[in-house]
């Protein structure tokens, strides 16, 4: 791979209770760029996308081993304060889950929790992020308004941005599209191509069409295993595996 | 349409009809306890108005002076202070066994607060005897440097506190259980602790879930009769102060129905008694579930 790495990780296992869920994940995932994790639902996909911002910690009975190195740091076995790690990388998950407060205090939340209290400076935060996630215009004269008070597709912008207002480098998406309308779709996956601009993407999704649209590089999943990774154009036009033939070619049983 | 056809579809109707009686029945309930109090308390109603009824502080039942507040005064003390010392001990527990715990110690409470609810009141009453009263006179008291008896508000909001615990904390685990995991890993990612989270997140989620279970608890309080009369020390006068005794609403029905019916009207004004519980516990029910619906309609 030309492009450098920004999430490499080596020898993954993770259990849940007695349930072998991930099974030795060996993956690059490049900077700057969109990766797609590719495969049937149940496959370890989002459990892969949340052990990156070690979120599998919620779940104590899960026991992990393997390491993951984001700029070059072993972030399964950091000393490191963990919040710091998850500020990292932006999440958004399948529906949109708004914090209980009003439009504005949603990106605000996580910078003031993080010390930026300056008013002017959150003013300025805020409107720049709804404006990268396209949400200022529909938003501006609401921002006291509750979240939820928003379409689900406005919705799922916001959280768009309020991951975006803590600077992260990483933004990790798990099938962010699955709850919402096709032209809100089409707006997230639009974002994302702009966003890859400086940052780095990791995108789940089952969804074939979506991964053919704005993948730049695909990792397959199936049943808890890496089958293939590699440029989306070579994966998708010459696919070594048979399985992921079979994915592709549309007649996945 | 044959034999059987009929009486089965008239089976189906009686059977439907029954239920419907039920049904019915049920959501009359409120509604005939509530005119019968009303009937029975009619003739002292009728000789005495409202306003002298629920605020003046004579209680003279001998010289026909029936004034309620002494009784309604302390029923709120000991509430309300019950409230106040189990809210947050609830809130507190509810916050750790679902987001802090391991799964197996939330199992293993499951069975400990059904034990505590299912405690008959009379064994809270003892055990406020036993342990309670003397803790407030022997303990307490000197702390303050008072002189007490341990019959007192204090003790009747103790045990009262311990007796709504399971009913408050079994609402609040269902409310912190049914916040979705997204939220608190939306909250994390963007950098905030697990206390931040709690704090700022769940908890202000489940506000509405959470005013519901203390007015839950407020209303089951107020009611309780024996445990609290045991202990409370059962004087007829304004409470001042926690140490004070009083004599609650529900314990002045319990001591004197069937009792003392010589004087006149005396039944006439513990129903009415019976009367203003059933409507602040109902007025309790009816605040807890307007500030749910007004909460969840700010958010």
């Amino acid at each position: 791979m030309d492009t450098p790495v920004k999430i490499d990780i080596k020898d993954l296992n993770l259990f849940i209770g007695k349930n072998h869920i991930l099974k030795d994940i060996n993956v690059t995932i490049p900077e700057k760029k969109i990766t797609v994790l590719l495969g049937q639902s149940g496959c370890g996909k989002t459990t892969l996308l949340k052990s990156m911002n070690r979120l599998i910690d919620l779940n104590n009975q899960v026991r992990v081993s393997g390491s993951i190195t984001i700029d070059n740091e072993d972030i399964l076995h950091t000393r490191k304060d963990i919040t710091k790690i998850r500020k990292k990388m932006g999440l958004l998950s399948q529906r949109p889950y708004p914090l209980p407060m009003n439009i504005y205090n949603n990106i605000a939340f996580g910078l003031r929790i993080s010390g930026r209290k300056n008013r002017i400076n959150l003013d300025k935060r805020v409107e720049r992020y709804l404006r990268q996630a396209h949400l200022w215009d529909e938003a501006k004269d609401r921002l006291r308004d509750s979240a939820s008070s928003l379409s689900i597709g406005q919705q799922q912008r916001l959280c768009l941005a309020r991951g975006l207002a803590v600077d992260p480098v990483i933004i990790l998406a798990d099938e962010p599209t699955s709850a919402l309308d096709p032209i809100s779709s089409m707006a997230i996956e639009q974002m994302f191509t702009e966003l890859k601009q400086s940052y780095t993407i990791v995108l789940v999704t089952h969804i074939l069409q979506q991964a053919l649209r704005v993948a730049d590089y695909v990792i397959f999943m199936y049943l808890g295993e890496v089958i293939e990774q590699g440029p989306a154009h070579e994966v998708f036009t010459n696919p070594k595996n048979v399985v992921t033939r079979q994915f592709i070619q549309g007649n996945f049983s | 349409m044959g034999f059987f056809q009929t009486k089965r579809n008239l089976r189906n109707n009686i059977h439907h009809g029954w239920m419907l009686i039920c049904l019915v029945l049920v959501i009359l309930m409120p509604l005939i306890i509530g005119l019968g109090l009303y009937y029975k308390s009619y003739p002292i109603l009728s000789t005495h108005s409202l306003a002298e009824l629920l605020f003046s502080s004579s209680w003279h039942p001998q010289s026909n002076k029936f004034g309620l507040l002494p009784f309604i005064l302390s029923s709120l003390w000991v509430t309300l202070i019950s409230l106040i010392i189990s809210a947050p001990i609830c809130l507190l527990t509810a916050i750790h066994l679902t987001q802090y715990a391991r799964k197996w110690v939330l199992r293993l409470m499951h069975p400990v607060i059904d034990i505590l609810a299912g405690i008959p009141s009379v064994i809270f009453g003892v055990w406020g005897i036993l342990i309670i009263v003397p803790f407030v006179s022997n303990v307490v008291g000197p702390l303050f440097n008072k002189h007490l008896s341990g019959f007192s508000i204090l003790s009747g909001s103790l045990v009262l506190s311990v007796m709504i615990i399971p009913f408050i904390l079994n609402i609040l685990i269902e409310v912190f259980r049914s916040l979705p995991t997204e939220l608190t890993e939306a909250a994390l990612s963007v950098g905030a602790s697990k206390w931040q989270t709690v704090k700022y997140v769940l908890v202000k989620k489940a506000f509405p879930g959470i005013i519901s279970a203390f007015g839950l608890g407020l209303s089951r309080a107020f009611g309780e009769t024996i445990a609290v009369l045991m202990v409370v020390g059962n004087v007829t006068r304004i409470p001042t102060g926690v140490f004070q005794p009083g004599y609650p609403l529900p314990a002045l029905i319990a001591n004197n129905y069937g009792e003392m019916m010589s004087i006149p009207q005396y039944d006439s004004i513990l129903m009415f008694s019976a009367l203003v519980l059933f409507v602040i516990v109902t007025l309790f029910n009816l605040a807890s579930r307007i500030a749910i619906v007004q909460v969840e309609k700010h958010h």
